[in-house]
């Protein structure tokens, strides 16, 4: 099942690419979402608020 | 139209991709589990011999990256006839990750034609338009960086993404149109086995959700970074 012959290089290197590719966008995409939220996080408490008149 | 509208709307959008993501993130998952089972299971091919495994990744980064660039130019129209600030926000988030689909069709093409061609690389029709697609992608991005009025920028890059969507149906149709080295339609034309098929067809669906998982993820930070910039401007 994973004898790949002479051709191992070929195989394997596509494989292992496209792991660290596939499996590096998402944690980079899921790094960003967080940062987002941390930075909405640490603004929110400072928003001005809206002032009601009793 | 007015569904669209009512699911463009940024609040809607947030509410129900937060429902959707973790089932299409767990579909993922399981598609590219038993795809690529199936895939390592199948029986060596008669002509390309274990190398027909690079077809499982090959051709569902190259698909995920069309999808992408589809993705870009349908929302690029929407922005461009109905002006709403989510599509360009949606059409921007899309183009880093079809870049990396790109990027990963080629590398992997290479990777797969050195032993069947015995080159890397051919300056043939499809894969020179595929290339061209990498440098759209670039373009696109590099457009977006370039302009700082943001309604300027999303304008100037919808349309050269509507130009750039030619490139498509010329990938699609490059190996019928002209003589190539590269190998014909497979999966429409029914000349695949099912052995071969059916691990290719859950590779491409695992592709495809995985870029919608990640796109959806994408837009939902633009959304939450445009209100911490709106919320820092407000505050200043």
């Amino acid at each position: 099942m994973f004898d790949m012959g002479e051709f191992g290089f070929y195989i394997w290197g596509s494989y292992g690419l496209s792991a660290v590719t596939l499996a590096g966008v998402t944690l980079w995409t899921l790094a960003g979402w967080r940062a987002a939220n941390r930075k909405l996080s640490a603004l929110e408490p400072r928003a001005p608020r809206k002032e009601t008149k009793t | 139209m007015n569904w669209l509208f009512r699911y463009a709307n940024p609040h809607n959008f947030m509410r129900l991709s937060g429902v959707v993501l973790p089932f299409t993130a767990l579909a993922t998952v399981l598609l590219l589990a038993l795809g690529l089972y199936l895939g390592f299971t199948a029986p060596p091919d008669y002509q390309q011999g274990r190398t027909v495994l690079i077809m499982f990744i090959h051709v569902p980064a190259a698909v995920a990256a069309e999808l992408a660039y589809g993705a870009i130019a349908v929302c690029s129209l929407l922005s461009l006839v109905w002006r709403h600030p989510l599509s360009d926000t949606a059409a921007r988030a899309a183009a880093p990750l079809g870049a990396i689909f790109t990027a990963l069709g080629l590398v992997t093409g290479a990777l797969w034609g050195k032993p069947m061609w015995g080159t890397y690389w051919v300056w043939d029709a499809r894969l020179t338009s595929f290339l061209l697609l990498l440098f759209l992608y670039m373009g696109y991005m590099a457009l977006w960086n370039a302009i700082e009025d943001e309604t300027r920028a999303a304008r100037a890059a919808a349309i050269l993404a509507l130009v750039g969507a030619v490139n498509i149906p010329i990938i699609k149709f490059s190996v019928e149109w002209w003589s190539t080295l590269h190998q014909g339609e497979s999966i429409m034309s029914g000349k695949l086995a099912p052995v071969f098929l059916t691990p290719l067809l859950l590779m491409i669906s695992a592709y495809a959700l995985l870029f919608a998982t990640l796109w959806m993820v994408a837009i939902r930070t633009a959304i939450v970074e445009r209100r911490a910039r709106n919320l820092m401007q407000g505050g200043a």
